[in-house]
């Protein structure tokens, strides 16, 4: 808890800025302009996820998929262990037939495959979102109703550069992130 | 598709004609404080939830006998009514999770009250086995769990792997929920003051939208969606084979699996259209559901209406094709025995009713369109009614035949469930948004300075 309070801190003391854009092309000039400069750690928030952004950004894919398979697997392995094990470990013999048929456990195994993919997929947001994500960066309501907003952490001697860039590309506003 | 039309065109097709900002702020209107209307549907739905609640601390009190059980028949109406609930979850899912792997461009202003209505169906359901069990103090009997006597649940029983797929049912369209609230909670709580924003900021887990929470989000969403597709399919198959698996006539049939399926997604969403034809009203949203989006519905309903009237002939066909008397004598008695009332219920109301949806007038007249869904949620009752009690009251031996007598226990127990689901509902669709604010605005294209969508 203490580490990620200091995060929190730490993001709040360094100079930055933060600029808030009504049309999407703008901000993704802007941020394009940014990325040439170098300025990799940018924040952009948006209301709803949007494409054009995302491809400005660059990112890869999501990470999430390894864990909503390994959950899968995990929860089918589980599903068809537990049956067969518990078979054994109690038999009931019924007429010479098979003690752990495997047709019946078939159902119990992708149960568990779709219920732990499930909760896996679920924790690993979790994981990559919040936990391990940037905390307490600078936000403004407007970003989750109609506004992009775009954070660029950066040095004291930046700052004006950086608002310049920010407004030739078409921000509505460009507020001073400092401590 | 270039232009954003004008604010005040009559909405058509899936174009919206709001800005990101006017969405925000109908979706954040609709949790308002409630009017009076709904106040007074809340306090009905409590009122029978609680006489649910006295139904049941008398059948805890003295047992099962006050239901109206009576020799051959000891599955009876709260199976009917777990079979019933169970089924209208699934046009949620549907909608939710398949039609977004579709692409379909109208699911996405009534995914969100028919997720809900999973969820509140699923929760409802899941009780009925418990109550039906008798002791329902040692339910978790149930469950795989290491116990003194070292014993385990029998895998090969139908009703086990009921257990498994209701509750992972239950578990993973919870989630799905859950996780699709979570950026309209952030949007709603960047709405609100006071003690709401209290509320909303918890509920909303931090999250602020950015790039990063969208990437992870989305992709998650798209996994989400795909894990919870095979369940629409698998859920009422496992249900239908507490029946088909045993070879009660009436019941051993391989058709069972897609049959219940089918009845499962129709009953589904003739609750849809029960539950938001009215809501649309009393939240002011007409104009993020309207006509578009009860034409796809009501075709949705065409299609497994007349897969139902299908599979309705083809269980006549191989009772009368098969040979077998007793598979012949069940059937007969369905049409004409003592439970004709209810086997022609059914068939009317299902199959037959399902038919006038061919004709778009109705699909688009909402009054039309609330009568027959009020057809198909008593139909649908009584196809599960059908199946299950008059197949069981025709036993092998003729002497051992007898009539199910329904009591105020089981009318009780009923009329509980419909309390608990319409309170669950109520009160969700006050606390949360009920139409998806992001996933609207996904759908909005972003101004541009430039003009043009590029």
């Amino acid at each position: 808890m203490a580490l990620l309070k200091r995060g929190k801190s730490a993001a709040r003391r360094a100079p930055g800025l933060v600029a808030s854009f009504i049309h999407v092309d703008a901000a993704v000039d802007a941020i394009r302009a940014l990325r040439a400069k170098g300025y990799r750690n940018l924040v952009v928030y948006t209301p709803a996820p949007n494409h054009e952004i995302e491809e400005a950004l660059e990112h890869g894919v999501s990470p999430v998929r390894l864990f909503t398979l390994i959950g899968g697997l995990t929860g089918c392995t589980a599903g068809f262990a537990m049956t067969i094990w518990m078979s054994y470990d109690w038999p009931l013999v019924v007429g010479g037939k098979t003690i752990a048929s495997i047709p019946p456990y078939v159902v119990i195994g992708f149960e568990l495959t779709i219920l732990m993919g499930a909760l896996s997929t679920v924790a690993a947001v979790a994981l990559f979102s919040v936990l391990m994500g940037k905390r307490g960066t600078p936000y403004d309501p407007r970003f989750s109703d109609d506004m992009i907003g775009v954070y660029v952490p950066t040095t004291h001697e930046q700052l004006g550069p950086i608002e310049q860039l920010l407004r030739s590309a078409g921000a509505a506003e460009v507020r001073h992130e400092t401590a | 598709m270039a232009v954003i039309a004008q604010p005040h065109d009559p909405p058509q097709g899936h174009v919206i004609n709001q800005t990101h900002a006017e969405v925000t702020r109908d979706v954040v209107a609709t949790l308002g404080p409630p009017s009076r209307g709904y106040l007074l549907l809340l306090a009905a739905a409590v009122s029978l939830f609680l006489i649910g609640i006295f139904t049941f601390l008398i059948l805890i009190k003295d047992g099962l006998g006050h239901a109206g059980y009576n020799p051959p028949i000891f599955w009876s109406v709260y199976i009917t009514t777990f079979v019933f609930w169970v089924g209208i979850g699934h046009a949620g899912t549907l909608i939710s999770a398949i039609l977004f792997l579709f692409r379909s461009p109208w699911r996405t202003a009534v995914y969100r009250s028919t997720e809900a209505m999973t969820v509140f169906a699923v929760m409802t359901a899941g009780l009925f086995p418990i109550i039906h069990i008798g002791r329902q103090w040692i339910f978790y009997w149930l469950l795989p769990y290491p116990n003194q006597r070292f014993l385990w649940p029998n895998f090969k029983s139908p009703l086990i792997w009921d257990v498994f797929a209701i509750s992972t049912y239950l578990t993973v369209s919870t989630t799905f929920l859950v996780f699709g609230l979570i950026p309209d909670v952030a949007a709603v709580r960047d709405k609100v003051t006071g003690w709401r924003k209290m509320i909303y900021s918890w509920s909303s887990v931090g999250w602020t939208g950015t790039d990063n929470q969208w990437r992870h989000y989305s992709r998650a969403y798209l996994y989400l969606a795909a894990l919870a597709t095979p369940l629409v399919l698998s859920v009422h198959s496992v249900v239908s084979w507490d029946f088909a698996v045993s070879i009660v006539p009436g019941w051993h049939g391989t058709i069972f699996a897609p049959y219940f399926v089918a009845g499962a997604i129709y009953s589904g969403i003739g609750m849809v259209l029960t539950l938001i034809i009215p809501l649309r009203r009393a939240l002011r949203i007409e104009h993020m559901i309207h006509s578009y989006h009860f034409d796809n519905l009501a075709k949705l309903t065409l299609l497994t209406g007349s897969i139902l009237l299908y599979a309705y002939a083809m269980e006549y066909f191989v009772a009368w094709y098969s040979g077998n008397t007793f598979e012949q004598t069940t059937f007969y008695r369905r049409a004409f025995g003592p439970m004709w009332w209810a086997g022609w219920t059914m068939i009317i109301c299902n199959a037959f009713v399902s038919q006038l949806l061919w004709f778009r007038k109705i699909r688009t007249n909402l009054t039309a369109l609330f009568v027959i869904s009020i057809f198909i949620n008593i139909g649908m009752w009584f196809e599960r009614y059908v199946i299950i009690v008059s197949s069981l009251s025709n036993d092998y031996i003729p002497w051992a035949w007898d009539q199910l007598n329904p009591t105020w226990a089981d009318w009780g127990i009923l009329a509980g469930s419909f309390g608990w689901f319409g309170m669950w509902f109520l009160l969700f669709a006050k606390t949360f948004p009920i139409v998806a604010i992001q996933e609207i605005k996904e759908m909005i294209p972003m101004p541009r300075r430039r003009g043009g969508h590029g």
